[in-house]
């Protein structure tokens, strides 16, 4: 590695280590399937983590269609969580998967807690996994979902299952922003032992065809994503970062270099990019150099340093 | 940059018909990409580089011609096409592909092109590329006047008939017809290839199960990320109750055997028609 991306490293420090990222920049859960989509496209090992799509005990089928729809500057989805489930998963897709160059983590999803627990268990014991997100905030799945991570109680709850359960994998709880005080939420999972807060999903939104007076969606109401969201996520990540104590990787809109520094410069250890990819199938991989060639530019030594330091 | 990510250059973009500019349908010339090969029946992942974050996807479109240019072909029907409509000679697009699933070729097999719409766009590359267009035969259902589309392409090297639907007897005039040109090429063991809107795929689909034609479907689909990752432009794979398998008879990718549904944008556009639930 060139010596320029050396200073893109970045340690999360967590419970039962480090989580080491060679760079900042990760993938959104269901934007990047399990990775291996995207192989004809970049090499997965140049980037920071990847972050898989939501993962249930079993598979599922996801909403009817149509399931997703541009809008200005975004686009709303409603795929429901359709996913191969673990099994599958680990069978097939981790395996597949450069583990020993890549951190990968799988994110979670399930309807109560015990499913949670019993999720967190099988994957603690997966070979290579890098840490667990735990999705509390789906706006898509008609039970669970965004309703564990509008409660603060609920949130805690979840938490402290996923972690008993983890054995040493860093747990990261995704956060939601359709909840009034996101701090509120964000405290409550650091408390019961969250080792990083990712943030944020998508926000609960809706398109309708005119003409044919019909929702877009099959499910009517959708997530919002992409560079909509952005200013959002980034109030979200700048809240929350000064509330807890633990890292918080930013989430939403991160579509360019200035993006992503501006979520670390907010309070972010690392990002996620998400709707970014289907912009340019290669948008994960080329931010990578992107980013280092802007903190030349900007004269930003390292992103140790430089996180957090937006004055207000 | 990734082989199948090109930044190509506009040459020109042609309206097509008579009300031109009104019409809506273009033909658009673009820089040829250096693909090693490609299939009809394959798409791109079209974006112009002047594209802010107000459109965030790239657009699919067929392939309807590689020759000196790539040669796509679309009609405004929303805010994506309707951009696309403004592009000018030198500008600047980035097109992903050649992607997914193509159409069957079988040199001498009698085989039959269904295109409803702007279904017609692959089979112009289809018979261009056929190794024996004498096997070929179009029928074409379409609802603008046919000068709004490519068919001239096919008047001279196939047997070609079109079908202006003005009315619901022409439409049903139109599927009557195919309907038999099913049945005749299912008892000859032919090969039914189509193209179009849900709807019309649905009564072809329908047709082919009922005649036990080798048939395959060409799907449009709303498209995200066009590498099988956001699973927004899925459909259902037909399942035997008995296996839990695929009812398919042909060679199918083993993600459709698993029973969920998965993208057209990797495994299909082009499906076996017994491999797919076209049902709501
Ligand atoms: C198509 C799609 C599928 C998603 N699926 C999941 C999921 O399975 N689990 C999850 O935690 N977040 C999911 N998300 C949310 C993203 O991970 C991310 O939080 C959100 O899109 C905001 O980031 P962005 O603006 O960069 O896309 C999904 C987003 C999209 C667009
Ligand atoms: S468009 Fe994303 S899976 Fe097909």
């Amino acid at each position: 590695m060139d010596k320029k991306l050396e200073r893109l490293r970045i340690n999360l420090p967590h419970a039962g280590g480090n989580l080491q990222l060679k760079n900042p920049v990760l993938t959104a859960s269901g934007t990047f399937g399990y990775g291996l989509e995207y192989t004809p496209y970049g090499n997965l090992t140049e980037l920071g983590g990847i972050v898989t799509k939501g993962l249930s005990l079993k598979p599922r089928p996801g909403n009817p269609m149509p399931r997703i729809a541009e809008t200005s500057c975004g686009m709303l989805n409603a795929i429901g969580l359709q996913n191969c489930g673990v099994e599958e998963f680990l069978k097939n897709c981790l395996p597949k998967l450069p583990v020993l160059d890549l951190p990968v983590i799988a994110n979670i999803y399930a309807h109560s807690l015990d499913d949670f627990a019993e999720l967190s268990g099988i994957l603690a014991d997966a070979p290579g996994l890098a840490g667990l997100e735990v999705n509390i905030s789906c706006p898509n799945v008609s039970c669970g979902g965004v309703l564990f991570g509008q409660n603060p109680r609920e949130a805690a709850r979840v938490t402290e299952a996923v972690k008993k359960k983890a054995k040493k994998l860093p747990v990261i709880v995704k956060l939601s922003p359709n909840v009034t005080d996101i701090t509120e939420i964000a405290k409550a999972c650091a408390e019961a032992g969250a080792d990083m807060l990712s943030c944020i999903n998508t926000l609960t939104g809706m398109a309708v065809d005119l003409v044919k007076r019909r929702p877009l969606l099959a499910n009517i109401t959708g997530g919002l994503s992409g560079p909509a969201i952005k200013p959002v996520a980034l109030r979200c990540v700048w809240q929350v970062a000064r509330a807890v104590n633990i890292p918080v990787i930013g989430i939403g809109g991160i579509s360019s270099a200035e993006d992503a520094l501006e979520f670390i410069m907010a309070g972010a250890y690392a990002v996620q990019i998400g709707t970014a990819n289907f912009r340019r199938p290669d948008r994960a991989f080329t931010l990578v150099r992107e980013i280092a060639d802007l903190m030349d530019k900007l004269d930003i030594e390292n992103l140790e340093s430089f996180r957090g330091s937006l004055q207000v | 940059m990734p082989a199948n990510i090109n930044t190509l250059t506009v040459v020109d973009l042609v309206p097509f018909g008579l009300e031109r500019e009104h019409g809506g349908f273009y033909a658009l010339r673009l820089s040829r990409p250096n693909w090693a090969d490609w299939t009809p029946g394959q798409f791109v992942m079209i974006r112009p580089e002047t594209w802010g974050p107000e459109l965030p996807w790239a657009r699919p479109l067929s392939i309807c011609m590689l020759s000196a240019d790539l040669i796509l072909f679309f009609q405004i029907v929303g805010r994506g096409s309707k951009r696309l409509a403004e592009l000018r000679h030198g500008d600047k697009v980035q097109v992903v592909g050649p992607l997914g699933t193509g159409f069957q070729v079988e040199k001498d097999t009698p085989t039959l092109l269904l295109a409803g719409g702007m279904g017609i766009v692959p089979f112009v590359g289809y018979v261009q590329r056929h190794p024996g267009p004498n096997a070929l035969s179009l029928l074409f259902g379409h609802r603008a006047p046919l000068e709004y589309y490519p068919f001239e392409h096919f008047d001279d090297k196939v047997e070609a008939r079109h079908f202006h639907e003005a009315g619901p007897e022409d439409l049903t005039l139109f599927l009557n017809t195919v309907d038999e040109r099913v049945a005749s090429y299912a008892a000859r063991n032919g090969l039914v290839l189509a193209c179009g809107p849900l709807p019309f795929l649905r009564a072809v689909q329908g047709m082919c199960l009922k005649h036990k034609a080798r048939a395959q479907l060409s799907l449009e689909s709303r498209m995200a990320c066009g590498a099988g990752a956001c699973l927004g432009c899925v459909v259902k794979p037909l399942l035997d109750e008995a296996s839990g398998r695929n009812r398919s008879a042909q060679d199918i990718p083993e993600q459709m055997h698993k029973g969920l549904p998965v993208p057209t944008c990797t495994c299909g556009p082009v499906f076996w028609a017994d491999s797919i639930d076209l049902k709501d």
